[in-house]
């Protein structure tokens, strides 16, 4: 084979590679704009009368999720499904930010960490490598630390709003996240860096329950929103 | 009394405090369950990665002593000697790719990727070069990737792999090294043929010159039609290799233009002359 005839045979399958990339690229803004549309829609729960709604924001989220599934099943359509690393880059931070908005969502519905595999379910991708499009591991972690700082601005919020038991919960919540975080041996990558962040997380929070406790606000939470101002 | 002074640690210490809450966090809930299997497998996941990695630099110091060795070739009297040195080299190379690939079984290779590019490209840069050398061609891509099918009939020289071998495990392992890495140990292999060049002309040798510009060019004209395409590494080599292809031009300019008027055995200290030159003018920004 001729120099030329090699050449022209990388060129073609860099030229085919390039083209998926495309595709690729196609379907993940269309997830993107998705993943904005829900973010917006949770965003409501910050304000004052949100907190109201919140049962039914969360239904509206889950609505919009299964139009990420149907995307999802597009994306699975534009790659061999034995080269997910491959391409991994192009999805890795909608993923990440998809996510965050199931594991926002679960939390705010029944104030759990959603699992890898529950999450794997809303988006309609696999929990395992195996299975075909699979959620990896990195990405579920880094979503989850979105939720953290997601949640200490909602604790802020709560009391705002009136709300001062919530703040308790989420401490209880985020702590155990963060004794869970502490038991993973991070490397120093981009993952590490989003850990490191989790513990200002923790420290709004607990500011936040400071707050409430040297005023008692805490226990009227727990005595009913009747008790002694 | 004491307690007061209690509360004050406290107030000082709050990471005391947060300890007290830690434990109040249940070990064997089931968000610590979840997490324990996550350290286990992240643990996995990288141990692998520093294995791959320590791999790919063997694989790389043993390429680049490769290529040493074949440098050697060009002026050494006792050539077919060298050569078989070299197979020699890139046989213990390739059983180190091996281990790459029995590490590789079952998972996705470009998870991956980037602990073993490195060695991969120089790999493919020694391979070609002892390829140009034997047969004046470049070796293509399924070329290298056949040499890169192992059986398990070499299992003799390595016994510990009969204690894990069930029947689940496949009898063949293989390494595909990527387009992309490819394109980049051809294009360090210019470098090296740059290198052979100028020495080749120090020994008196007139024709290879020309033969490698020739080679040099039709390289050249491939990495152009690419152009773009490849990955921006690719790109950024397409600007080394002009230079090497100027230099080894350079060179055959200077035998064509002076060579008819000086006596053979005076050749090599004008060149050496002329390259010192480029050289120079290299280091100019």
């Amino acid at each position: 084979m001729s120099v030329s005839d090699m050449f022209a045979a990388l060129q073609g399958a860099l030229g085919q590679d390039q083209d998926i990339r495309e595709e690729i690229r196609k379907v993940v803004q269309a997830l993107e704009q998705t993943a904005r549309e829900i973010l917006t829609l949770l965003q409501g729960v910050h304000q004052g009368p949100g907190f109201q709604h919140i049962p039914k924001k969360c239904q509206k989220a889950r609505e919009h999720f299964s139009t990420v599934r149907t995307q999802m099943e597009s994306l699975k359509t534009k790659f061999p499904s034995d080269q997910y690393y491959r391409f991994h880059e192009h999805w890795r931070f909608v993923l990440q930010r998809l996510v965050f908005l199931a594991a926002f969502v679960v939390y705010l519905e029944s104030e759990t960490l959603v699992t890898r595999e529950a999450v794997a379910e809303i988006l309609g991708i696999e929990a395992d490598r195996e299975r075909g499009f699979h959620l990896d591991i990195e990405d579920y972690l880094s979503g989850v630390l979105t939720l953290a700082s997601e949640l200490a601005r909602l604790a802020v919020n709560s009391v705002t709003a009136g709300d001062y038991s919530r703040p308790l919960r989420i401490s209880t919540f985020i702590n155990e996240l963060d004794s869970g975080f502490r038991l993973l041996n991070l490397k120093n990558d981009s993952l590490r860096k989003r850990y490191d962040g989790l513990k200002y997380d923790v420290k709004k929070i607990e500011e936040v329950v400071y707050d409430l406790s040297i005023r008692g606000l805490n226990k009227e939470a727990t005595v009913g929103a009747g008790g002694e101002k | 009394g004491s307690g007061g002074f209690r509360k004050r640690k406290h107030d000082n210490f709050p990471h005391g405090q947060r300890r007290e809450e830690k434990e109040n966090v249940n070990p064997s809930s089931a968000l610590m369950t979840s997490f324990k299997s996550f350290q286990l497998e992240l643990d996995t996941r990288h141990d692998k990665y520093e294995r791959l990695v320590k791999l790919s630099r063997d694989i790389t110091i043993e390429s680049k002593r490769t290529i040493f060795l074949l440098h050697r070739f060009i002026s050494a009297p006792n050539g077919e000697e060298i050569l078989n040195e070299s197979e020699v080299k890139l046989d213990a190379v390739r059983q180190k790719i091996k281990q790459v690939a029995q590490e590789l079984i079952g998972e996705d290779m470009y998870q991956f990727h980037r602990a073993i590019s490195p060695g991969l490209q120089e790999y493919v840069e020694a391979v070609s070069f002892q390829y140009f050398i034997k047969t004046r061609s470049l070796i293509s891509v399924e070329e290298i990737n056949k040499q890169l099918i192992f059986t398990a009939e070499d299992r003799e020289e390595t016994t510990n792999t009969t204690s894990d071998s069930h029947d689940k495990q496949p009898h063949t392992w293989s390494l595909k090294v990527t387009p992309v890495d490819y394109l980049l140990g051809v294009a360090d292999l210019t470098g090296e043929l740059m290198r052979l060049c100028i020495s080749s002309v120090g020994n008196g040798d007139i024709d290879t010159p020309f033969e490698l510009s020739q080679f040099l060019r039709q390289i050249y004209d491939g990495f152009t039609f690419i152009g773009n395409t490849g990955p921006y590494e690719v790109s950024k080599k397409l600007y080394t290799l002009k230079q090497s292809l100027a230099k080894v031009e350079n060179a055959c300019y200077t035998l064509k233009v002076r060579g008819s008027e000086i006596p053979k055995h005076m050749l090599a200290d004008v060149f050496s002359t002329k390259t010192e030159l480029i050289d120079q003018d290299e280091g100019l920004p």
